[in-house]
């Protein structure tokens, strides 16, 4: 599960969350008692429809406001360790 | 009369005739924060010198002549969750301590445009996660009423701002419950609007559905003034609703004679503190005397509001949080060579999360990665969306008998400040009567109706039909013009302050 969330998970965090989290899970697992058959979900409290804007050209950010926060930029893109090949070789 | 004792309204009206410059008015307030701040840590920024350049400039357009916004002058703090250009914003999360937007949100945008003088950004949960300000990453904030208790969270900064008159005003953001419950915790008030009510552009997100932002002060008035301010279509935010804004200031004058306000008896059982309840029940009768009926009501599905929170929360954060990759903005980790991962990239992105993040957020985003995963999401995801189809029936219904729902906004006054931190779960049923709102989509207001015999204010929540705001205020205004609960400060409280130089 820490890997799909992209998390590493410190050795001393795992025990404390793997009980937690099994606490939290036995808790929300209230909700099966609950017949929900014919019940359609609700993902969004507002009766949600698309909201469609015209697709006019307009002033976005800069490259430079884009890149201010960046760990690492050269100036023009992002830096970042490479995408393929082994760990360690960044 | 210090500019401290002034409501909003008062604040924006003397600086408007002269009475007040918006320089003192700010002066006064940034010297209050300088004195109070050190003690409560409620600030995690405070831009004097910005502050001070922009009320020096609505006193030169003053002088000369140039119209001035409805605003003008009135010092403001501004939930870290809220992006400000010229101002760092966290989250009060190591993995944002570096970042500077580049852009206002919508709300910080309508505020300047409104001439109010933001003095600073308040501390805050990490990512609005919590209930008590423990998990933010540069500190907890002390309760002004009780330094070894918590203001309540997650706009626990905000609250303890307002509540120990660092401003008049402030803004924080409720997504389970996080303006009311601190406002209650704090003695001051707070409203929750109507989800997308309040265009929530440059809101850092924490579960897209559920987020709101709004106004916490004083008084039901002074949140009237800000959000008819704040409020209002924004086509930045798909979700914003374009309905017209009223002016809720002024459409408090109407009394409250036939307004029927449901109470749930479930409210009341085991559990809530009987001084709490206590007072719950003393505000009915104001309401009642206001002219109000009172009406026992049912929400068959109110026991199941935390748990369906805490499935569709966490997986709409763990969404929202991916963006935090250590790539584009944020906290990279140094790279340590490892055969642990895939590839340097991921490793980068499972490091730098796993440095910058605080326990409460992975706790979230593992749980909403849990529940969303295959195989587990029919379980979990897709059953809370079902049942909070079922919580928002049941506020539909309550409405056609109600026209608003009253209670309490939290079980037990301000707790110890630890005392919930080693259980997560115990802190996630502090939100037991707020989560619902969320859910629901519906407006809600916290204020003070009553003390605990130590001295610890006590909250009053009242819920409202989507776009009830005009009749939230309303009742809480009437409650405020019977009550003078909303008026009290904290005790010794100069004293108690050390003064930072």
């Amino acid at each position: 599960m820490a890997a799909l969330a992209r998390l590493a998970l410190f050795d001393h965090e795992l025990a404390t969350m793997t009980s937690e989290l099994s606490n939290i899970v036995g808790f929300v697992s209230l909700l099966e008692e609950l017949d929900t058959t014919n019940v359609d979900p609700l993902a969004h409290p507002l009766d949600a429809e698309n909201v469609f804007r015209d697709d006019v050209p307009s002033p976005s950010l800069s490259t430079a406001e884009a890149l201010q926060s960046a760990p690492r930029h050269d100036g023009q893109y992002f830096l970042v360790p490479a995408v393929l090949g082994e760990s360690g070789a960044a | 009369m210090q500019p401290a004792d002034l409501s909003a309204i008062d604040l924006v009206a003397a600086v408007r005739q002269g009475d007040l410059s918006a320089v003192q008015c700010t002066e006064a307030f940034l010297n209050r924060i300088q004195y109070c701040n050190g003690a409560i840590n409620a600030f995690l920024n405070v831009d004097r010198a910005g502050a001070l350049a922009c009320a020096e400039s609505i006193d030169v357009r003053r002088r000369s002549g140039q119209p001035l916004g409805p605003l003008a002058g009135l010092p403001v703090a501004v939930k870290d969750a809220l992006c400000t250009a010229d101002l760092p914003t966290t989250a009060a999360s190591k993995i944002l301590e570096n970042f500077r937007p580049p852009y206002d949100a919508f709300v910080v945008s309508r505020l300047r445009q409104a001439d109010a003088v933001i003095v600073g950004k308040t501390n805050m949960d990490e990512f609005a996660m919590g209930g008590s300000n423990e998990n933010s990453a540069f500190g907890p904030v002390h309760n002004p009423w009780d330094f070894s208790r918590a203001p309540g969270g997650s706009s626990g900064g905000s609250a303890a701002c307002v509540a120990a008159d660092m401003t008049p005003v402030a803004i924080g953001s409720d997504t389970g419950g996080s303006i009311r419950q601190p406002a209650g915790l704090c003695g001051i008030t707070g409203l929750k609007p109507t989800y997308g009510r309040v265009s929530r552009r440059g809101l850092i997100a924490f579960a897209s559905s559920l987020d709101q932002i709004g106004p916490m002060a004083r008084s039901a008035a002074d949140c009237a003034l800000v959000l008819e301010t704040i409020a209002g279509h924004d086509p930045g935010d798909s979700t914003s609703l374009t309905d017209a804004v009223p002016r809720y200031t002024s459409l408090l004058e109407q009394p409250l004679a036939g307004v029927r306000v449901g109470r749930v008896p479930e409210h009341f059982a085991a559990g809530l503190d009987p001084e709490v309840a206590k007072g719950v029940e003393e505000a009915f009768a104001v309401l009642k005397a206001a002219g109000a009926t009172v009406h026992d009501i049912a929400m068959p599905h109110a026991k199941y509001g935390v748990a369906t929170y805490y499935l569709v929360a966490p997986c709409e954060a763990s969404s929202n949080l991916a963006r935090y990759d250590g790539a584009h903005y944020g906290h990279r980790a140094s790279a340590k060579p490892s055969s642990a991962f895939e590839s340097p990239l991921i490793e980068m992105y499972c490091r730098s999360r796993a440095e910058g993040f605080g326990p409460e957020v992975k706790r979230r985003i593992m749980l909403g990665t849990y529940a969303l995963s295959s195989g587990y999401y029919d379980a979990y995801y897709a059953k809370a969306l079902k049942v909070r189809r079922l919580i928002r029936q049941d506020y539909l219904d309550a409405f056609e008998h109600v026209d608003l729902i009253g209670g309490p906004v939290s079980a037990t006054p301000a707790f110890k400040l630890g005392e919930k931190t080693g259980d997560p779960l115990a802190m996630y049923l502090v939100d037991l009567y707020t989560v619902s709102t969320n859910l629901a989509g519906v407006g809600g207001i916290s204020f003070p109706c009553g003390f605990t015999k130590s001295g610890l204010p006590i909250g009053f929540q009242l819920q409202a039909p989507a776009l009830g705001e005009p009749l939230l205020l309303r009742a809480s205004d009437r409650f405020q013009r019977l009550t003078d609960w909303h008026l009290r400060r904290p005790p010794n409280l100069t004293a108690l302050c050390t003064p930072k130089g």
